[in-house]
């Protein structure tokens, strides 16, 4: 290779496009062409920097500069300036508001990025398969630093003292499990792995098992170590294949070296894990059903307390943790609770691992510290809204959660603020809904998915989800009166109360915030029979603009059912009494003559 | 394998790994093979690039490792020349790959559906 060339990277994500387009990359080109140095300089347009705030930004290299806040006006000093004569375009650079430094590299600006790896640290760094990339990445210094420099209760206090709570939604203070089932004296104990990530649209964990597994045999096994365990089990559904493949390698690499099995590093402290397959129902990732699950009965709760760290599986103390809860251990024994406490709110410590969906440019995975907005995670990381469409609400907390509404951008994600505005951290999942998207059907969405999947050990929610899906089934369809919408507060308010397990009594939160954040279009729904987002199809009409249609009859050939009528030539129209509202009519003609009311 | 029986092995072991995989100069390309990149060719790719590279003479190593995340640009793929940050192209297909080994890998040149780091890291 030669001398390096100098290459321009403009950012692309939608924070720095924004109004101004494509004009700096336009603009950047043509400035090269006219000073003919177009084939000396390459300009490519890239993903987002993570610079949101700052941009426009572009990065130069090599040297690895970054300019923020270029304009497309900026472009023949960075020319003239930078890549003619080598001299930094000052004015350009970041200063930073703390110390009034002037920092240009990739490096000194990472740091303003809203995106923190803790969790995914080694995810699609490592090969997953070969341990030793994992041991050069740090895998298992921890559990060495544990099992030689600290005793079972000084690793529960540094897990106490980070503030580490539970990632799989309930948000229970890991440290303070650990100690329970720490004070339950007893020969046998366990260490379970929750890796039964159920929710729709969630996928961290399955991610983190597949790029990273032995970030959770580590922990699992210092959590052993901890509580005074030696077994440990992971939980995890046969609809994750790859998880479960990488996972198996990972087990039998570590016991290979010594990592897991008899005396572990030269220590008294043996520790061996055994994978457990799920069938994938939603309710076995509650801790006391999977633990049932586990122990081959049905996949049902029980009545908490006792609490698994109290008695668990084989009525033996027993801690399960989920996935990302697991990740989390090793960083902090390594750096320390108080590295790991800094980050994040008061009460919600270190980052979350977030999967966003819906319509949202950047589907994907995120990481993000406790307390970073909603707005952020939006816009910022995910790259705004598909089709450039307005927000209109974004799912937490799967079926157990609630949405999250416009007046909620601005809220710090944390455990406690999530639910005080009527939803949850849940496990990680983030479904994004645009104007298009109908907030009845959505919890409807949401509800059937509960129904589906309530174990049907208490009526209240075999019943009575049933029962309010039923309404809102009849809502949809425009048989709903002002009366349901009432008798729907009364059903969630009473599921909520008198259901046994977490998946009853969180099964009316979509039903509920829905009905909280957007009763209007409850109202549209019941009072107008019209739905505002023109999803729910028995609730549409379709009209033929007389204006636009020519009386082509490309319409009424299609049409299944015959309720479109006309003369050719002449504007035609759908009879809605016959009409079915397939829309074959509206895909089929040319003219946009045909449109949804 | 030898089993590691202290963390002063451990340690030891480490530093062997370290200059085993990531000792010498050389040219790395990480295909992201998790679900997501798999269910979007990535196994194509990571066969292509080991193909290709083999069969273009250039000697690198493909490892395959999860993915980072990019779901909305799978297939994605680092790739880390020698004394360079690594870079991160998506939407990997084999024109793009061809591209990526031609371009970037022999010349140093960037191509397009570059996802530069956008996060920070521990």
């Amino acid at each position: 290779m030669t001398k390096e060339r100098i290459q321009i990277m403009v950012c692309g994500g939608t924070g720095c496009t924004g109004d101004q387009g494509d004009a700096l990359l336009d603009n950047l080109k043509l400035e090269l062409e006219a000073n003919a140095l177009e084939n000396d300089v390459t300009v490519v347009k890239t993903g987002c920097m993570g610079l949101c705030s700052m941009g426009p930004n572009i990065k130069i290299m090599p040297g690895n500069i970054i300019y923020t806040g270029v304009k497309p006006d900026d472009v023949r000093d960075i020319v003239s300036e930078h890549i003619m004569k080598g001299r930094k375009v000052e004015r350009l650079l970041f200063t930073d508001p703390g110390s009034e430094k002037m920092l240009s590299t990739e490096k000194e600006l990472s740091p303003f990025r809203k995106q923190l790896r803790v969790v995914l640290r080694n995810c699609g760094i490592i090969d997953p398969e070969n341990i030793d990339d994992a041991i050069a990445h740090d895998a298992y210094e921890a559990l060495g630093v544990a099992l030689t420099k600290m005793k079972p209760l000084d690793v529960i206090k540094t897990v106490k003292d980070s503030g580490l709570r539970g990632r799989g939604g309930g948000g229970f203070p890991t440290g303070t499990k650990w100690e329970i089932a720490f004070n339950n004296k007893s020969d046998e104990k366990y260490v379970v792995c929750n890796a039964d990530e159920g929710d729709p649209g969630a996928f961290m964990d399955r991610s983190i098992l597949e790029g990273d597994p032995h970030a959770v045999l580590e922990a699992m096994a210092i959590c052993g170590y901890a509580i005074e365990a030696d077994k440990g089990l992971i939980y995890i559904r046969a609809e994750y294949p790859l998880a479960v493949a990488r996972l198996n390698t990972a087990l039998r690499q570590a016991r290979e070296y010594g990592l897991l099995g008899r005396n572990i590093l030269g220590s008294n402290f043996s520790f061996d894990i055994e994978i457990k397959y799920g069938a994938g129902a939603f309710v076995c990732g509650e801790e006391t059903a999977l633990i049932h699950s586990m122990e081959g009965d049905r996949g049902e709760p029980t009545v908490k307390p006792p609490f698994p760290a109290v008695s668990g599986f084989r009525n033996q103390p027993t801690i399960v943790n989920n996935v990302e809860t697991l990740a989390c251990i090793s960083p902090i024994i390594l750096k320390g609770a108080e590295w790991f406490s800094s980050i994040g709110t008061e009460k919600s410590k270190g980052t979350k691992v977030f999967a966003l969906a819906g319509k949202i440019n950047n589907v994907g995975l995120i990481e993000v510290p406790m307390g970073t907005t909603l707005r952020e995670v939006i816009t910022e990381i995910g790259g705004g809204i598909r089709n450039g469409k307005k927000f209109k609400a974004a799912q937490t907390g799967g079926p157990s959660g609630g949405c999250l509404t416009e007046k909620h951008l601005d809220t710090p994600i944390d455990f406690d603020n999530l639910i005080a505005a009527g939803s949850m951290m849940g496990s990680g999942g983030l479904i994004v809904m645009d104007e298009d998207d109908c907030m009845v059907s959505v919890a409807k969405f949401f509800l059937e998915f509960t129904v589906e999947e309530s174990c049907g050990k208490c009526s209240p929610c075999r019943i009575g989800n049933k029962r309010m899906h039923e309404l809102l089934e009849h809502i949809t369809k425009g048989k709903g009166v002002p009366a349901d919408l009432d008798r729907l507060r009364n059903m969630c308010h009473v599921i909520k109360d008198t259901s046994l397990c977490g998946l009853g009594q969180s099964s009316p939160n979509p039903v509920l915030s829905t009905l909280e954040n957007f009763r209007d279009e409850y109202e549209a729904h019941v009072t107008a029979k019209k739905c505002p987002a023109g999803k729910c199809r028995d609730l549409m009409e379709y009209f033929i603009i007389e204006a636009n249609c020519v009386g082509c009859t490309a319409c009424a050939r299609v049409c299944p059912v015959g309720a479109i009528s006309g003369e050719r030539k002449e504007a035609h129209v759908i009879n809605q009494e016959i009409c079915i509202k397939c829309g074959a009519c509206m895909e089929k003609c040319k003219f946009d003559a045909i449109i949804i009311q | 394998m030898p089993k590691i029986n202290s963390p002063a092995e451990l340690s030891k072991h480490k530093k062997e790994v370290r200059e085993r995989l990531y000792g010498q100069k050389k040219i790395r390309i990480r295909v992201h093979m998790g679900t997501s990149g798999l269910a979007s060719g990535a196994k194509t790719i990571y066969e292509f690039f080991r193909e290709e590279l083999e069969k273009r003479n250039i000697e690198a190593a493909v490892i395959h490792a999860g993915d980072m995340g990019y779901s909305f640009a799978e297939p994605t793929v680092e790739v880390c020349l020698p004394d360079r940050e690594a870079v991160v192209f998506g939407n990997v297909d084999k024109i793009r790959a061809d591209e990526i080994i031609e371009k970037y890998i022999k010349n140093g040149e960037l191509t397009d559906g570059i996802l530069p780091a956008n996060y920070r890291s521990i």
